[in-house]
């Protein structure tokens, strides 16, 4: 047990030292959210109108309604990032390493799932630090309060991620990725705007929107920033956790990859 | 020391059960393929306790495939492996014994050599205690205690080695299992590097299975492996090997395995 937890701490120790080393990184990962939040919002809140639906008890400014959103895209973006990571390089570099190590697969690869969320814990105190600085009027008390939830949208959008990486090969880089799973993740989910309004202009795409574990990570973070629970949310990112953890821990396989190459040059 | 199988085609060993069952590394009957190539074919290995072994095998040998076997990264269509009498079937604690240095860098370029050295003995679950002594031991057999703070984005490529061989053994492994470990070395790094390899099964006490393809690493005394196309063709003494097959030299006999 011993060994299993000082694996854990060494493992989420190093994907934290990195990231504080890695300053573009940090940059990177604070720009995008902000960009959002100060540009794009600014923008969409005189187009869009937002009537009161819970968890708010008021009319709120568009601002304040994206922010949940936006922690669920840094956790999307970054639990894609390193998962991608995760799958690429086990050919070479510290992945090897990693998985030489005498501990159950499973639990190493669970390991660097909660280093990578520890990562994106780290980034969206950041963006919430700043957005308060930038005035953003948003239910910061509920930081400790919505943790918990983060650490499980976190691993489950990292868990996604790596199933993913796993088993799609064409997904070869990031750019990829992008464009089919992230984009159509955030842009299809109530990220940005609240499914209702999605369903004015398109009942079909509101449906998709429902089925998207996307929106219930976002939901399940936002009910938890004003003290409640989103039951259905919160139950879809749990089962979707675990489904899509086990799956990808069934599904990485480092020889696989290896195997498909070798074989393509065969 | 395990027995030596005559110069000749088959690639099983002849070790006894009391070898077998004693050895660091026991592999037997090994397979594995990509797709329809075969890269390892009913390859049987016993190496004891605290020997050094050379495994010799031009490009595309298989050596890098049969180590990512026997550190359980592949799984083996065939055959199975022991390392200090556990097979890897019963999971990843049998790897505990075993120490890699690949061909590739594994090192994190961004942490410094003691952060490098501290994040895999959380791994192995040393304690930092323990884990802040072994480190700086093993940094100062390797000259490397005033450089435990550099990043290893500094280092040039001979000390990154030493830094590898370092990690490999911190958690005192029973076999080392070192894959081309002076390959893209000048040649006095690899000089130097070569000679505190050799000293490793005394200084260590571990068993050391060496894979290259530089003959000059290896000396007549030297058990060596000789893989080709997936099979240990050879198996003894450099000298030996050579006094069978009538050859001035491992080149020659290399070149006669190659093109029989």
């Amino acid at each position: 047990m011993k060994h299993y937890l000082l694996a854990m701490a060494g493992i989420v120790k190093r994907e934290l030292m990195r990231f504080i080393h890695q300053r573009e990184r940090f940059i990177a990962a604070l720009v995008r959210p902000m960009l959002w939040l100060v540009v794009f919002a600014a923008g969409f809140r005189a187009a869009l109108g937002l009537s009161i639906i819970p968890p708010y008890q008021t009319y709120i400014s568009y601002e304040v309604y994206i922010v949940p959103g936006l922690i669920g895209m840094i956790q999307l973006f970054n639990g894609m990032q390193s998962s991608l990571s995760m799958v690429y390089d086990q050919e070479m570099g510290s992945m090897r390493v990693l998985l030489t190590a005498p501990l159950p697969r499973w639990y190493l690869l669970l390991c660097k799932l909660v280093a990578s969320v520890m990562v994106s814990l780290l980034q969206i105190a950041t963006f919430l630090l700043v957005a308060r600085l930038a005035g953003i009027d948003f239910a910061y008390q509920g930081v400790l309060q919505a943790l918990p939830v983060m650490i499980l949208t976190g691993i489950q959008l990292g868990s996604l991620g790596l199933l993913i990486a796993s088993l799609v090969k064409q997904l070869e880089n990031f750019a990829g990725v992008m464009n089919f799973v992230i984009f159509p993740m955030f842009f299809l989910s109530s990220a940005l705007y609240p499914i209702w309004k999605m369903r004015e202009s398109s009942d079909w795409l509101a449906t998709l929107c429902q089925w998207n574990p996307f929106t219930h990570a976002v939901e399940a973070i936002r009910f938890a920033f004003y003290g409640q629970i989103n039951v259905i949310a919160l139950l879809v990112v749990i089962i979707c956790t675990l489904a899509f953890f086990l799956t990808a821990s069934w599904a990485y396989n480092p020889a696989r990859r290896f195997r498909a190459g070798r074989t393509a040059n065969a | 020391m395990s027995v030596s199988q005559p110069t000749g085609t088959n690639n099983a060993l002849s070790s006894s059960t009391d070898d077998t069952e004693h050895a660091a590394l026991n592999i037997s009957k090994l397979c594995f393929s990509y797709g329809s190539r075969h890269a390892l074919e009913d390859v049987s290995i016993c190496i004891p306790p605290g020997e050094q072994v050379m495994l010799l095998g031009a490009n595309g040998a298989g050596k890098s495939t049969l180590f990512s076997l026997i550190c359980g990264l592949f799984a083996a269509d065939a055959g199975s492996i022991n390392i200090n009498g556990r097979t890897l079937l019963d999971g990843a604690a049998a790897l505990a014994p075993l120490g890699i240095v690949f061909q590739s860098q594994t090192l994190d370029l961004d942490l410094s050599v003691e952060q490098n050295l501290a994040y895999f003995c959380a791994l192995h679950g040393i304690e930092r205690k323990a884990a802040r002594l072994r480190i700086e031991h093993s940094l100062q057999r390797l000259d490397l205690l005033d450089r435990r703070r550099h990043k290893v984005r500094t280092l040039n490529g001979g000390h990154r080695r030493r830094v590898e061989i370092a990690r490999a053994t911190l958690h005192q492994p029973s076999i080392l299992l070192l894959d081309e470990p002076t390959v893209g070395l000048d040649i006095p790094t690899r000089t130097e590097l070569i000679s505190y390899i050799r000293a490793l099964p005394e200084t260590q006490g571990c068993a050391v299975l060496w894979a290259t393809h530089l003959i000059d690493e290896i000396h007549d005394e030297d058990r060596v492996l000789m893989l080709h196309q997936g099979r240990v063709q050879r198996d003894g003494s450099a000298r030996q090997l050579c006094r069978d097959a009538g050859t001035a030299n491992l080149s020659e006999l290399m070149h006669q395995v190659m093109h029989p």
